[in-house]
Formats: C-alpha cells, structure tokens, sequence
C-alpha cells in the first residue's frame, strides 16, 4: 500500500526528506524560496547602497562592476531596490495566504462537516467572492482607502479566501463518508473534535500545497497592484512600481525593466516548483503515476 | 436537464444580486461624505449639499440602492461627475474595446494551451514533454504586465511590427482595430495557456488513470485513438472550469494591460475614476465586469452536460 | 496445440518480482480456472497475454497465443489481437465504462475498429451482440449512457465489449467479485453459454474457489507469483494433493467451533428495532416536482438478544447497510423507533447518545480504510474511551489498549505502529481491538470479511466466534456471503428491497428457505463441496456412456 515502512514519526519524517531531496522540483524551488527569503532578510541590515538616497549624478546608469543591475531614474542602485522590494511581495503574499487560511479554511470545513443549506449559504457566498478577481476588490478598495500595502493584502486575501474554502471543502467532503470518520462518529465524537482530528491533518497537504500555490499567486497579484499604484507607495520599494518608473524608460534602459521582472518571475517560479514538488512528495499516489 | 439549467442560472441571478449588494455598500457605506470627497476639502458646505441632494445622498440607503440597481436593469447606470455623460456611455464606449480584448486572449489561450497540453501527456515523460512543460512552468511565473514590457520592446520598439500603444479604434477598421490589440491579448493570454496547457496534461493524466481507459485498450485501440476518442472529452471537464476562470483574470487583466498598451478601455476608464474618485463610474465598471465574469461561468455550467452525460439526468 | 500457451513467464515490476517461472495453457473451447489469494500474480498473468501492463514492467519466457510469441509482438500486432482474438473482462464494472460514451458506441467502437464496418452496419452488430448478453433493446436502447445501468447490466456491456467479435479466448479478471451472489450466478450463466456458443476459450481468474470449481475444466493455483498446483478441476480440488490446494478448500468452508448460541430467553432484548423507516428524497425531476422519495428501509421491526450472533442477509441495495447505520446511529431514521437495552436512540442528540454508544460499536469491510492514516495504533483503538463516563489516566488508558490489542491476538508493542504497517487481516483485527475496548453489548459488523483471503477470513471469524464467547457480545453480521452467515450466526434475517422477508435459525433458513429472495440466495450461492459433486457425476456420467 504504502512504499514508506518505519517505526515511529521520526523515521516517517526521515522518509519524507529522502523522498523530497530526491524530487528535482522540491530542491529547485526550495533553494530559491529560501535564496529569496535570505535576500529578504539580508536586506534589513545591507545593501550594496542605501535606496533612501538619491545621487543624481548616478542617475540611469546601466550595469557595472558599480552598480551591477544599474540605477535607476532617480540614481538608486536596482538591486539594492529589488533586495528591499523583495520584502514588501513576501509580506504582502504572506500575510494573504495567511488571511485565505485563516478564513477560507474554517469556512470550508463548516460547509463540509454540515452540508446542507449552511454549505449552500457559503458556497454561494463563495461565489460571489470569487467573480471579484484581486484586482477589482483592490480597486474598490483603493477608491475608498486609497493605495497602500495594507490594501493590497486585504484585496488579496479577500481573494485567497474562497479559493481555501474551497479546496478545504472539498478534501473534507471526499473524508466524511470514509469509514475512519464513520468510526469516530460511533465513538460518539462530534463534528467539531472529527474536524480537528480527523479532518484536519488529513487535508494539510492539500492545503500547503495550495498555500504554495496561491503565495506564488499573491507575488504576481501584488506586483500588479503596486505596478498600477494600487500598491505599496513611493519611497517604498517594490518590484511592480519598478516596472511602472521603467516603462517609459524601456528605449533607453531596458536593464531598468529586465531585473524587477526576472526577480518577479524567479520568485514565482521558484514557488511554484516548490509546490509542485511539495505535491509530488506528498501524495505517494501522484508519485507513482509521474 | 431543465431543473439543472434553471438552478443554474438561479444561482447565476443570486450571485449578481449578492455582488451587487457589495458593491454598493463597499463603495456607498465608506467612511466619510462622498460629495466632500469629490468635491475636496477646501468645498464649500453649500456646494457639497447640492451635490448631496443631486447624487441623492440624502435619501435612504435602501432606496438609494434599490434606485441604482434598478437603474442598471433598464440599462441607466447614472452620469459620470467628471465626464459627464451618463455611465452607460461610457462602458459601451470603452468596452468595445476591453471585451473583444479578453475574448480574444481567452480564445488565444485555449487554442494555444490545450493542445500543447494534449501533446505533453501524449508524450508523458518523454524529452518533449519535459521541455514543454520546463517552457510552460516558466510561463506561469511571468506577469502579463511585465510580458508586456518585453514584447512592446522587442515588437514595437525593435523590429516595429505593431504600434507600441494606443488604438486607432473600429471606425478605421476591423483590421486595424485587431492590430492594435493583437500585442495586448498575447501579453495576457501566454501566461494564462501555460496554465491551461500544466491542466489538460494533468487532467489527461488523470483520466488515462481510470480502469474505462484500460478497458478502452482491451478492445485493441491504439494509445493515441484512446487518448484522442476516450480521454480527451472526460478530461475537459476540469479544463473548463478553468477557462470560465480564466475570463475573471483576463477581465481584471485588461486593467493592468490596457494601461500598458495605453488602450482606451474599460480598465484605463476604471483606473481614471479612481484617481478622479468618480465612484459612480466605479461602480457601473465593477458591475459590468462582475456580471460578465458570472455570465461566462454560467455559460460553462451550462455547458458540462454536452460533454458529461450524467448531469444531463441529475439535481 | 493449445490456444494459449504460457511457459517459464517470470515478470518484475520496476524490480520487484512479480511471477516467477509461470506455465500455464489453454486449449481451444477449455475454461481454466485460475485462483489464488491476493498477491499471487493472477491479474499480472492476465495482463501479461493481453500486453497491458503497467509502465516498468520486465516480462522473460514465452507466451503463444494462437501461433504469435506474445512477448515479442510488436504494440501494432498487439492491437490487431486485442478485442478481436482475445476480449478481456475486469473486475469493477462500474468505472470500466466511459462515462461519456453511450453503451452502443462502445460496443461498435471495437468492431469498426476491427472490420472496418461502417457505423449501421456496427451499430446492428452491436446491437446483436447486447441482445446476446441479455440487454434487449426495449429496456436497454444503443443510445443508453453506462450511468442508467446497474453494476449487473454494465458488466454485460462489458462482457459484450470483449465478446463482440467472438474472440478465441476471454480473459476474465474476477468478473464477479464486485456483484452480489445473484448477479454473480447470472454473469458465470452468461460467460458459460457465450463460451459454449462461440467455443471460446476462457481464462477465468477468481479469489472463489467455489466459482472455480464450478466454472472451470482446469484449474491452475498460484500463490506468490508461482503455479502451485496445476489439473483437471474435479480430481485437483476434491484430492487436494498440494497442501496449499488443501489449505485453501479448508480455508473457504472454515467453520469456526462455536457453542450452541442459545441464550436464556426471559431478560429483555438489547435491541430491539420497531417500524423502522428510512427515505431518500427523490431526484429533482423540475423546480417545483421531486420524484417519489426511494424508501430503502420499509417498516422494519425485529430484536436481538443479547450474546447473540445474527446475520442480516440480503443483496446489493436491499438496504442491509442503511438499516445497520440507522441502529448504529450514524444516519437518521425517516420514522419508528430503535432502543438499545430499553433507550430509544431516534432524534437524541450526541450527547444523550454516548450511554448507548458506549454499548455498541462497528467493525467495516475494508481494513484500509477504516483507520485514519495518520494516527498511531494507540490512537486508533483508544478512540472509542472517548465514550467512557470517567477518562482513565493516561497509564490506565495504555494498559486498557493493550489489553484490547492482546485479546485481538496483537501485541501490546504494536500500538507504537502506524495502520500501513499492518497487513489485511491485522488491520481487521485493529478494527476489532477498537470495537471491543469499551465493552459493548452489540457489535455491528458490516462484510467485516469480504474483503480478506479465504485463509485470513477464517481466522477472523475464529476470532469473532472467540469473542462473543468470551465477552458475551451480541453480533449483527451484515453479508451477501452465505457461508459467513453459517460459519458464525444463530439467526439469519433475510432482507429484500427494503423489507425483512424471513427470519430464523440459520440452519433452518439456509437449508429450507421459504421466501423467494432467501430461495434465490441460497441458490445462487457458491458452494465448493456442491460444485466438485456436480463435475464429480457429470464426468461420471460422461464415463458412463
């Protein structure tokens, strides 16, 4: 049935790593999730320049041994920019997913564990959610608020939640008439202690790898939010604004456009792999069949 | 068969009248007067009452609110502030722009993802199907702005096959009006084939998974008979509920692109109200753009029974 | 010369061995029985003739089918074989057809492919050919889609699928193992005429040796990837020279060695079931007008008394599993009342359940997938202390689980495990261990042996029939498998759409079945002992003339 054999929770873990080191996505999207995460990091205490200064004479110069990615408009150093900006498109991602989760997954349960006009009720209720893509509930958001990170996460997570409540739901709903639950139930457990026991660990996978998924999706919405100033706002960094300040720029310094977009589309890919291969590793089943 | 399509498109009402409901009172409930807000801060109180009264401010919110989806019913989306003209107008104006737009990148994308999918999984772990879907991971990870970008360089700025931005509009022709979106639907329909190509492939494989598709063998049809007469039509079930998803992020898209490109859309007309805090236009675009998102996911409910027979018979 | 002929095959699985040195043959119009418990080899024998195995595997030595060295042909011969020379019938009927495709252009699919008929011409052949199968065209027109039928009628689509072009010889993978006795009789009916008729030669693989021995002229048994035991069926399986063979017919009339269960009659019954009523809306038929509610349990009353074991019988969709859910209080009665030791269980919530649920638990059919995957042995049989009134402390509660695993036949080390590590039979003895460790009254076990090999069901009835002797636990024994009901209960209730038709002694009933469902039952059911005296006097016979 199962190709992993161990003795105890340690062991299982054991196998889990060997079966992802051995996945080429896994590794491939792991190391660059973590290389992002670690420019992230690195950018809190260095940068090859501070990007709160601004050195006219270094204005649009294109890359050297200087200024390896160039400067921009206003004489900043691009990696300098693209290491600070990287925070704002993990946080911003981040904390979606984490707002999706955190919503959507409950709700999901909920609709599952009742069925019913309760289920009906939410996923209706999804519905109506999900025909807002991201960028509609960020531009009602911002025609209120007005721009801002912390609007983008709303929009954003707004959006995540029906996608969790989804998945959530439908994970759950392929467990309830498994014969483990039925079991628990004649051992007279209720919905709710079902959900956390049962239920739960066994949609996780689903889950992360979704949250994989919906973190890379939250990179590309968040750099298309701060690309059209929905975003993060001046002087704050962020990849989307950098590709907005190059646009018009694109005869003269295309390297201004090139670098943002690479690191845009490192980081997703890089997510996206690692979900991918968090998928493979998971679901032995999926395994077999690759 | 009739139960199936007319739950359908009950739920497909619902939701309108649901987003609806958001939409009004995400825009109209906000904090703050809106009339000041238009107006700005250094308004006269005189002149933010008369606008009060013209906006209808002053009335109940229930009737303001019945009074405005009415009016879009009979098709009067109310005047614009700062174009003014009426709402209605201007969406027809601009999205005979936006709408053909996302239509052809939604057709783009499935001409372009599909078979590119069928190819890999007919391929399964051979070197091309390795190769398509490295190109196809990849094109998921590039945002269609940034695509943009790049096709606007090597295109229009490099080898000048197409204008860089802007649109002739249709009076100047039918040809002239699709060479000026062909750069835009491409920008937003690759990334959005390579989504669609990872979901046939996937889907495909799944369905050569089940025990129909052995039984298909066992008659002594070849891989690709059964692959084509037998997995091809159950596969397209997940494929089109991706696609009726697809439109949604197309939609939202043209926002993004038509700025790129400097098209007159509806996008570019929505992004300007923002800025203008034209909320009546606002409101008009996201509905409009809401009910032809619910519009195409309706057509795709409707349209699983053609292709899976169970649900012709069932709820 | 024989139509099939299998020498030496040896085949491994991305390494793994598989089948070890195969001989095995079939000559024209002969059925060979092939039988084995799982993880014999018998289905990747199968595969092997038809050249569908999966994706990594390594076939060595020789199979001739007809002239042509199977192994070596190329995919294109392979074609040209399959669903022509040689039809394949599979074990689960409802997934083996497209759901998209109708039952006519599935049939005609083959025999267009093959001939080169065009489609009226296929399309009459088809319909023939479901004509032969017992799908008349009044009730079962080409343009019926598989999800109109039942599992029954779409093995004849099936069957009919792989005998459309009277192929010389038809494999059939457990054809019946997913049907209930009645369709099982009329499918085996089936596959002898269209056998008989064309002189097909049929390669029948079963788990059942009683459906060999009644089927087959030959039988080969495997165990492990290697043929046990090769021979005519009569002479192999009443000699039963190989101690496996021997093993096996043992195995499959096991009886275990129970006391008479007569239980003193005078206390009050522990269940007792009065009127008992389940619907199920109907289909939505339009918005305003559903269909007649289905009503899958009808007014059904009886009781058990305690300590005593009853079988409920009945076939697929008489509604035996609703009215064991409905007792067990996992699905809500439409109407009637169930007490347990006098408390009525009907519309009480969970928490005024847990006195009675402390009192009966549940054993399934499926070792695999009645465990959460992820939570230990412990875990798993502590589950129902939930239900005890005082939580023990943790060492109480070890040693309570321990027990229960002792008394399983387990060790108490194995709580530290995880369910995959356990094979079939252990897992059912988990499953048991679980039902058991509150010691409840009543146990509901639902095919709790259906899914195992004939010499691991015996040692779980072994063990059911240790324990209602032991613990004085009252059984409810939900099957299709009349030996099952012999082997192990006092009553038999007998149940047919909805309703319970009969009821008494076990004996009794099985011997003498009054009803016409129990009558159609007991006929239909494989009996291994009748099969070999029925080939015995027909070869008798045969001699005789």
């Amino acid at each position: 049935m199962s190709d992993m054999a161990s003795n105890d929770t340690q062991a299982r873990f054991r196998d889990f790593v060997r079966a992802a080191l051995a996945n080429r996505s896994f590794v491939t999207g792991l190391a660059i999730a973590l290389a992002i995460a670690l420019m992230a990091l690195v950018s809190f205490v260095w940068t090859p320049y501070d990007v709160a200064h601004l050195v006219v004479s270094d204005r649009m110069k294109t890359p050297s041994g200087m200024h390896w990615f160039g400067t921009d408009n206003f004489g900043r150093d691009i990696l300098s920019m693209i290491m600070v900006g990287s925070r704002n498109s993990i946080a911003v991602a981040l904390v979606a997913v984490g707002i999706g989760m955190g919503i959507g997954v409950p709700l999901g349960c909920w609709a599952a564990a009742h069925g019913g006009w309760l289920d009906e009720a939410i996923m209706r209720l999804n519905d109506v959610v999900f025909a807002f893509p991201a960028l509609m509930s960020a531009i009602m958001i911002t025609a209120i608020f007005g721009p801002g990170a912390v609007n983008a996460i709303i929009a954003i997570g707004i959006f995540n939640i029906p996608v969790f409540a989804r998945v959530a739901r439908a994970g759950a709903l392929a467990l309830w008439p498994r014969e483990f639950i039925l079991a628990a139930r004649a051992s007279g457990k209720g919905t709710t202690l079902i959900t956390v026991e049962h239920i739960f660990p066994n949609i996780a996978n689903l889950l992360l790898v979704q949250g994989t998924i919906q973190f890379a999706l939250g990179v590309l919405a968040e750099a298309g939010l701060s690309y059209l100033g929905l975003g993060a706002q001046p002087p704050m960094p962020s990849w989307g604004r950098m590709l907005f300040d190059a646009q018009t720029r694109m005869m003269v310094a295309p390297y201004m456009a090139i670098f943002p977009g690479l690191a845009i589309v490192i980081t997703v890919l890089g997510l996206n792999l690692l979900g991918d291969g968090l998928s493979d590793v998971l679901d032995p089943k999926l395994r077999r069949r690759r | 068969m009739t139960a199936y399509i007319l739950k359908r498109v009950a739920i497909g009402i619902v939701t309108l009248v649901f987003a609806s409901i958001v939409i009004f009172a995400v825009l109209e409930v906000m904090p703050g007067d809106p009339a000041r807000l238009m107006l700005g801060i250094n308004a006269s109180a005189d002149s933010v009452e008369t606008l009060r009264r013209q906006m209808g401010l002053d009335q109940p919110l229930i009737v303001r609110y019945l009074h405005w989806a009415g009016g879009m019913l009979t098709g009067d989306f109310g005047k614009s502030f700062t174009y003014s003209s009426p709402v209605r107008d201007l969406i027809i104006e601009r999205g005979v722009v936006s709408l053909p737009l996302a239509l052809i990148a939604l057709f783009l994308s499935a001409v372009i993802g599909i078979p590119i999918g069928v190819f890999s999984a007919s391929r399964r772990g051979k070197a091309a199907d390795t190769a398509v879907m490295g190109v196809a991971q990849l094109g998921v990870a590039i945002p269609n702005f940034w695509f943009a970008l790049l096709l606007i360089y090597v295109f229009a700025v490099w080898l000048r096959l197409v204008p860089a931005g802007g649109f002739p509009g249709w009076s100047t022709g039918i040809w002239a009006g699709l060479k000026g979106l062909i750069l835009p639907a491409v920008a937003l329909a690759l990334p959005q084939a390579a989504i669609l190509a990872r979901v046939t492939r996937s889907a495909l494989l799944e369905v050569l998974g089940e025990d129909y598709i052995r039984t298909a063998r066992a008659k002594g049809l070849p891989r690709r008979r059964v692959l084509l007469h037998h997995a091809l039509r159950n596969g397209m079930i997940p494929v089109m509920t991706i696609l009726g998803l697809q439109f949604a992020f197309l939609l939202a898209g043209t926002i993004i692109i038509e700025n790129v490109f400097y098209l007159p859309g509806l996008g570019r007309l929505v992004y300007q109200a923002i800025t203008q805090r034209d909320l009546i236009v606002v409101e008009g675009i996201i509905m409009v753009l809401v009910a032809s998102v619910v519009f195409i996911n309706l057509l795709v409910d409707l349209s699983y029974p053609l292709v899976d027979p169970r649900l012709r018979h069932a709820r | 010369m024989s139509l099939l002929e299998i020498e030496k095959l040896s085949l491994d699985i991305g390494g793994v061995p598989i089948l070890r040195g195969v001989d095995l043959s079939i000559g024209a119009g002969e059925i060979m029985g092939l039988v084995g418990e799982s993880g014999s080899g018998k289905s990747m024998t199968a595969l092997t003739v038809m050249q569908l195995l999966p994706v990594g595997a390594r076939a060595s030595g020789r199979v001739t089918f007809d002239g042509i060295d199977i192994l070596s042909a190329p995919e294109q011969a392979m074609c040209r074989l399959r669903g022509d020379d040689i039809g394949m019938v599979f074990q689960e009927p409802m997934t083996a057809l497209n759901p998209v495709k109708t039952i006519g252009e599935q049939v005609a699919e083959g025999i267009r492919w093959h001939t080169g008929a065009n489609r009226a011409d296929a399309e009459a052949r088809a319909r023939t050919m479901l004509d032969r199968v017992g799908l008349p065209e009044a009730k079962f027109p080409l343009s019926r889609y598989p999800h109109e039928l039942s599992g029954g009628q779409r093995q004849r689509v099936v069957i009919a699928i792989a005998c459309a072009l009277k192929p010389k010889l038809l494999v059939a993978d457990e054809p019946t193992t997913a049907l209930d006795v009645v369709l099982q009789k009329q499918i085996l009916e089936l596959l002898r005429g269209l056998v008989d008729e064309d002189r097909m030669g049929l390669l029948l693989i079963s788990h059942d040796l009683a459906v060999v021995a009644d089927m087959s002229d030959r039988v080969t048994v495997m165990r492990h990837g290697e043929v046990m035991e090769e021979g005519e069926t009569a002479r192999t399986l009443s000699e039963q020279m190989h101690p496996y063979t021997r093993q096996l017919a043992q195995a499959s009339m096991h009886v275990p060695a129970r006391r008479g269960g007569d239980i003193p009659g005078h206390s009050a019954p522990l269940l007792e079931v009065s009127s008992i009523i389940k619907d199920y809306p109907g289909r939505r038929a339009s918005l305003l007008r559903r269909q007649e509610p289905f009503r899958a349990v009808d007014e059904v009353s009886f009781s058990v008394e305690s300590g005593q074991s009853v079988a409920l019988v009945g076939r697929s969709g008489c509604g035996k599993s609703t009215l064991a859910r409905m007792i067990l209080a996992l699905d809500r009665p439409t109407g009637g009342d169930i007490r347990l030791l006098g408390q009525s269980l009907a519309g009480k919530s969970e928490a005024a359940l847990r006195p009675s649920r402390r009192n009966m638990q549940v054993v399934f059919q499926d070792p695999y997938g009645s465990f959460d995957p992820r939570h230990k042995v412990e875990k798993l049989v502590g589950e129902p202390l939930h239900l005890l009134e005082k939580q023990p402390g943790a060492k109480e509660r070890r040693e309570m689980i321990a027990a229960a695993l002792a008394e399983v036949g387990l060790s108490p080390s194995d709580m530290e495990k995880y369910p995959h590590e356990f094979s079939g039979g252990q897992r059912q003895r988990i499953s048991i261990a679980r039902a058991v460790i509150t010691r409840p009254k009543l146990i509901v076990a639902d095919e709790p042996v259906s899914a195992l090999d004939v010499s691991i069901r015996a040692q779980i009835l072994d063990l059911f029939a240790d324990l209602n002797q032991k613990l004085g636990v009252a059984y409810i024994f939900i099957t299709h498998d009349l030996t099952v009901a012999r082997a192990i209960t006092d009553d038999v209730m007998v149940m047919h759409e909805g309703r319970i038709v009969e009821r008494g002694r076990t004996g009794d009933i099985l011997d003498h079945p009054q009803s016409e469902a129990a009558q159609a039952l007991v006929a239909a059911a494989p009996d291994l002992n009748r099969a070999i005296a029925r080939r015995l006097e027909m070869q008798g016979r045969q001699a005789g003339l």
